[in-house]
């Protein structure tokens, strides 16, 4: 997917049992439970979907194959989001990796930010660093600060940094 | 002392402990050539007992043993930072000082 291409809709299973999808502008994150980079990145990203709650929308994706990566089946994403007393939003199971592969996903974590239309606005990295907490995901709320005034992102692509996405064999 | 770096290509993290290993070694005055070994499918994991990438030997043991690793296969590891934080890679101040300990132990 591209940069100015309609992302596909889907709908997925998230922890607490509801169903969530693309819904106005979207941050859709692809990450995991075992990456020591989606771990770093967690808070910060997190930090985002509260920051911009009302604004934009948040999904955290799950597209790894759990057999081979047990950490993370959907009963340990469910068990992660209750000993974190809950995520301020939904961590969905993309278990046949239709989506992640759709969209593109290579790393995790891989963001993607959808405008109102659902079309990619941005993707790539939550920032330069992962080690570098006072990025603070500068480049994703720098594209979401630019698509919620209807402006182009100034960094609309940047290289995705993480685990490789775990595919079925 | 023999160094090994076992790394796995899903994990982008060695070439950053590279480095790290690398000014390690030269800031404890150990002159040795770092061996690296890609370690390319779950077999090799298990016959390597590869916890996940990067994974750092002296000697042949793990500097940062970690207990829970079975089943062995072709994953990324997690470190902590001294503040806890989660890391691709070992803190640099933990590396260096794993490295003196081993380096004091071969005196």
């Amino acid at each position: 997917m591209q940069i100015g291409d309609e992302a596909m809709k889907f709908s997925l299973p998230a922890t607490d049992g509801s169903e969530h999808g693309p819904d106005g502008v979207t941050v859709v994150v692809f990450t995991c439970n075992h990456c020591p980079y989606a771990l770093a990145w967690h808070d910060r990203l997190t930090q985002v979907a509260r920051d911009y709650e009302g604004r934009a929308g948040f999904l955290a994706v799950n597209p790894n194959d759990a057999e081979r990566y047990p950490r993370d089946s959907f009963d340990a994403m469910r068990e992660r989001v209750e000993a974190d007393g809950g995520w301020p939003y939904p961590y969905l199971h993309d278990e046949s990796q239709e989506v992640a592969r759709a969209y593109g996903a290579q790393t995790t974590p891989d963001v993607f930010v959808l405008d109102a239309e659902g079309v990619l606005r941005y993707r790539g990295a939550p920032d330069a660093d992962h080690r570098d907490e006072s990025q603070r995901a500068a480049w994703l709320r720098e594209a979401l600060d630019a698509v919620l005034s209807g402006d182009d992102p100034a960094r609309p692509e940047t290289e995705p940094v993480g685990c490789s996405v775990k595919w079925r064999q | 002392m023999r160094v090994e770096l076992l790394w796995w290509e899903g994990c982008p993290s060695h070439p950053e402990t590279l480095a790290d290993l690398h000014r390690s070694l030269t800031e404890e005055g150990v002159d040795t050539e770092v061996e690296t070994v890609e370690v390319v499918s779950d077999e090799q994991a298990r016959a390597e007992r590869f916890p996940g990438s990067p994974t750092i030997r002296i000697d042949g043991e793990d500097i940062f043993p970690c207990p829970d690793a079975e089943p062995y296969s072709l994953t990324c590891r997690v470190y902590r930072r001294r503040d806890g934080r989660p890391s691709p890679t070992p803190d640099p101040d933990d590396l260096r000082e794993a490295i003196r300990r081993r380096h004091a132990d071969r005196r």
